[in-house]
């Protein structure tokens, strides 16, 4: 679908194909990317490996499900954003320039995930392809249990990961910086996600917290679905759940937020 | 050019002390990143004795003797590879006219005393292993020789991460596949990569004598590739080697450097 000016086609939609072509911009910060989480997946490809060797079967992944799954979840950091950031709330916030936002005729909160949708689209292939083809030439790589499914669950995957990421962006009206929360966002998102070591091998009562929490919805689950060791329904499910939680959240939050600038005085 | 490089770092200092609810979560986030990486180890040897020959304690001491190399290159070097956002925004070029340093005035930029709670994870992480393996003094010798060279390496990596910014401005990442990369690929013992990547990070990018091989010295083990047990001694050489070829690169990007035009 091509959107021109003139054409009476709805704002959020049109949003969306801004973020993507902004985003398509960089196409060269978008291949580096790529580069650098195909390089980190080829080290962890071995760590898991080596693991693997050691434990066959862990977690219910054989040595080719492991080695797919770690390029998955690396292919997952550009269109999930799982080292945060993707948006540019929280440098408006701390411009003032927020408050134009604000005033707008039209949602906040729908307008970055608009946006953000278009993005998350541009670095799903160009960031999340050159991983696994890579993964799969290099280690070989299973094909996917139920592709359509595993398409939904990255575009919920998405959502939950902007519902999060749009929370944490808004709570810098109240810290006035940004940095030391990103942090914090950081640390949750990249070991909560599946990211680092699938969340199935997580001991005991940590492991069934880690699978409950939001940010299984980035990585691990998607992941999952794509391997069929999880069951596509339940597994959307979740994710909805979680997508309508932290939606939820935010557009609290958004009210709050606007009654705090006035305040404030922008 | 020391006192330079204290004088700016001890000014931005100030500055990021100046947010202190932010300031306060950032040293206790760096860490807890660091931390992260051990609650993986841990969680790897939840599930098994030994990985790739090597058990727990000999993976912490791996870890710490090069995560302590890196946090610190990273504490005082590491913002050198962020050059790039410098030549878009033309700022590169006030730096120039300055009397002192481009390198040591990037090294310094946005300088982040939080990276510091990183060293100090590594460090204990580093502490614990050593205290556990019980190694003669004969050999304990190495520790301290490796980290500084591990130092060193991780310091030339940046520079070389940062001079290849003068020709792929726009793809700053790149630089992290081999910074952050050589720092995640120390973490385990080089046993469980492929012999051929072995060879490459001993003989081509010297990163095995952060403390792969140094290590194995220091552990008193074998090499698994048969290399004797003396390379690792070489570490120090290796580093000041690498060093030199990111000293003529960084001044071979600056030479070649015709700032925005903007």
């Amino acid at each position: 679908m091509i959107l021109g000016h003139g054409a009476a086609v709805s704002l959020y939609p049109r949003l969306a194909w801004y973020g993507f072509r902004r985003h398509a911009t960089y196409w060269a910060a978008a291949l580096a990317g790529a580069f650098t989480n195909t390089v980190f997946g080829v080290l962890r490809a071995y760590v898991l490996i080596a693991l693997w060797q050691a434990r066959p079967g862990l977690g219910g992944y054989d040595v080719a499900g492991v080695v797919t799954y770690t390029f998955l979840t690396q292919a997952c950091i550009g269109p999930m954003q799982l080292f945060g950031g993707g948006l540019d709330l929280p440098q408006r916030i701390r411009t003032g320039d927020v408050a134009l936002d604000l005033v707008r005729p039209a949602s906040l909160q729908l307008w970055c995930l608009s946006e953000d949708l278009g993005r998350a689209a541009y670095l799903f292939v160009a960031r999340g392809a050159p991983p696994t083809l890579l993964g799969a030439l290099l280690f070989g790589i299973v094909a996917p249990h139920a592709p359509a499914a595993f398409l939904a669950s990255v575009a919920l995957g998405v959502v939950v990961s902007f519902g999060w990421r749009y929370i944490v962006a808004l709570a810098t009206c109240w810290v006035m910086d940004d940095r030391g929360l990103a942090v914090f966002s950081l640390v949750v998102t990249t070991f909560f996600s599946g990211l680092m070591l699938p969340l199935a091998i997580f001991p005991g009562w940590f492991g069934s917290l880690a699978r409950a929490l939001p940010w299984s919805a980035m990585a691990q689950v998607p992941a999952d679905v794509y391997l069929g060791t999880a069951g596509p329904a339940r597994a959307l499910a979740f994710q909805a759940m979680w997508a309508a939680v932290l939606l939820a959240l935010g557009a609290l939050m958004t009210g709050a937020a606007r009654r705090k600038v006035v305040i404030q005085g922008g | 050019m020391i006192r330079t490089y204290a004088l700016l770092a001890w000014a931005w200092t100030r500055a990021a002390a100046q947010y202190r609810v932010s300031f306060a979560l950032m040293t206790a986030g760096a860490f807890v990143i660091g931390g992260l990486d051990i609650a993986v180890i841990w969680i790897i040897f939840a599930n098994t004795g030994s990985l790739a020959g090597f058990g727990l304690t000999e993976v912490m001491f791996l870890y710490g003797a090069s995560e302590l190399a890196f946090a610190l290159a990273d504490l005082l070097f590491g913002s050198v590879d962020r050059i790039s956002q410098q030549i878009r925004a033309g700022t590169l070029d006030v730096m120039l006219i300055r009397p002192a340093s481009p390198w040591v005035q990037m090294a310094t930029d946005r300088f982040t005393p939080h990276r510091i709670g990183r060293a100090v994870q590594a460090g204990t992480v580093l502490g614990i292993g050593l205290a556990r393996l019980d190694i003669p003094l004969t050999r304990a010798w190495m520790v301290p020789v490796m980290v500084v060279s591990g130092i060193v390496i991780f310091a030339a990596l940046f520079t070389l991460g940062g001079a290849l910014q003068f020709l792929l401005t726009d793809a700053t990442e790149v630089a992290s596949a081999f910074t952050y990369g050589g720092a995640m690929l120390n973490q385990y013992p080089l046993s469980v990569y492929d012999a051929r990547i072995v060879r490459g990070l001993t003989f081509v990018l010297p990163l095995a004598f952060v403390n792969w091989q140094p290590g194995l010295y220091v552990l008193g083990r074998p090499d698994p590739l048969g290399l004797p047990s003396w390379t690792g001694l070489l570490s120090p050489a290796a580093a000041l080697a690498l060093a030199a070829v990111a000293a003529l690169a960084w001044r071979a990007g600056i030479r070649r450097y015709r700032s925005t035009g903007s």
